[in-house]
C-alpha cells in the first residue's frame, strides 16, 4: 500500500497566517479542543492527589482534618474555584463532543453548541462563584 | 521514519484480527463521560454547596456519608470512572506528543500502574473504613466508639 507522502502546504495555499504544521487551523473547533486538553490534564492531576488525601480517613481523624483544613483556606478556595471551572467546561464540552458524534444536527451545528457551551459555562459559574465567596469569606470571620 | 513516509490523512488503517481496544476505549470515554458528569456534579453540590461548603468538610462528616452504602457505592464509581477516564485521556495526549516509542511505552505504562494503585487505595479505604478506627479520647467520636 503506497499513500501518496503528506505535502506541507505553502503559507499561500494555508488558511491562517501562521502555518504550524498542524490540522488545527483555529477557530472554536480548535480553542475547544485546546481547552478541553489543559482543563483534562488539570483535573486528572488534583484527582491523584484528591484520592491520596481523601485516604487519609484510613489512617486517623486528626492526619484527615489536619489535610482537608488546608484545603479550607482562601488561597484553597480560589483554587477551588478554577478546578469547578475546569470541570463544568470538561463536562459540557464533553457532552458536546458526543453530541456531535451521535448527531447529525449536532455535527452540523458544532461551533454554535461551543458557544452554548461557554454559556452554560458562565450560568454555572455565575451560580457557583458568589456562593464560593461566600464560604471563603465565612472561613475568614470564623461565622456561618 | 522520515517525513516522507507518512501516509496520507484519512488513508485507511488496515483491519486488524481480534478486540479493537482504541474502538472500545473511545467508547469508554463517552459512556464513563456522561455518568461521570452525574457523578461528579453530584459530589460537588453535596460536598461543595450545599451546607457550608467545603468548611464542613471533616472526619466526622466522611463518617456520616460514609455510614451509608450509597455514598460509598458512589464514591467508588466514581473513582474508578475517573481514575480510568483521566488516565485513558492522558494516554491519548502522551501518544500525541512523545514520539519516542520508548518514552512513551515508559509514560503509558507509568500512567496505568498509578491508576491501578489509587483505584486499589481508594477502593480499600472506602469498604474498610471504621469510625472508630484510631479514635482517641479527646475525639468527638470517643463516646459513640465505646460499645
Amino acid at each position: 500500500m503506497s499513500a501518496p507522502a503528506r505535502v506541507i502546504p505553502t503559507v499561500a495555499e494555508t488558511t491562517s497566517r501562521t502555518p504550524r504544521g498542524t490540522l488545527y487551523r483555529g477557530h472554536e473547533g480548535m480553542w475547544s479542543w485546546v481547552l478541553h486538553r489543559i482543563t483534562g490534564i488539570g483535573i486528572f492531576f488534583f484527582l491523584l492527589v484528591h484520592v491520596l488525601d481523601t485516604a487519609l480517613i484510613r489512617v486517623s481523624p486528626e492526619a484527615y482534618d489536619a489535610v482537608i483544613g488546608t484545603y479550607k483556606q482562601p488561597i484553597m478556595g480560589i483554587g477551588e474555584i478554577v478546578l469547578v471551572a475546569a470541570i463544568v467546561y470538561h463536562a459540557f464540552n464533553g457532552l458536546r463532543i458526543i453530541l456531535v458524534d451521535f448527531a447529525r444536527w449536532a455535527a452540523k451545528f458544532e461551533r454554535q453548541l461551543w458557544w452554548g457551551v461557554l454559556g452554560l459555562w458562565v450560568v454555572v459559574m455565575l451560580g457557583f462563584v458568589p456562593r464560593q465567596l461566600m464560604v471563603i469569606v465565612a472561613e475568614l470571620t470564623g461565622g456561618h | 521514519m522520515t517525513a516522507d513516509t507518512i501516509v496520507a490523512p484519512r488513508t485507511p488503517a488496515p483491519r486488524r484480527k481480534g478486540v479493537n481496544l482504541e474502538k472500545w476505549g473511545w467508547v469508554f470515554m463517552r459512556a464513563s463521560g456522561v455518568v461521570l458528569v452525574v457523578l461528579i456534579f453530584g459530589h460537588l453540590i453535596v460536598n461543595l454547596v450545599m451546607g457550608e461548603g467545603v468548611r464542613q468538610i471533616d472526619f466526622a462528616f466522611v463518617v456520616g456519608k460514609y455510614a451509608s452504602p450509597f455514598w460509598q457505592w458512589w464514591d467508588v464509581v466514581m473513582l474508578w470512572l475517573a481514575l480510568i477516564h483521566g488516565t485513558n485521556g492522558m494516554r491519548t495526549i502522551v501518544n500525541d506528543y512523545v514520539t519516542h516509542e520508548g518514552t512513551r511505552r515508559v509514560l503509558v505504562w507509568a500512567l496505568w500502574i498509578v491508576a491501578a494503585f489509587l483505584i486499589l487505595l481508594g477502593t480499600l479505604v472506602v469498604f474498610t473504613f471504621d469510625p472508630c478506627l484510631g479514635v482517641t479520647p479527646d475525639s468527638s467520636l470517643w463516646q459513640m466508639c465505646q460499645g
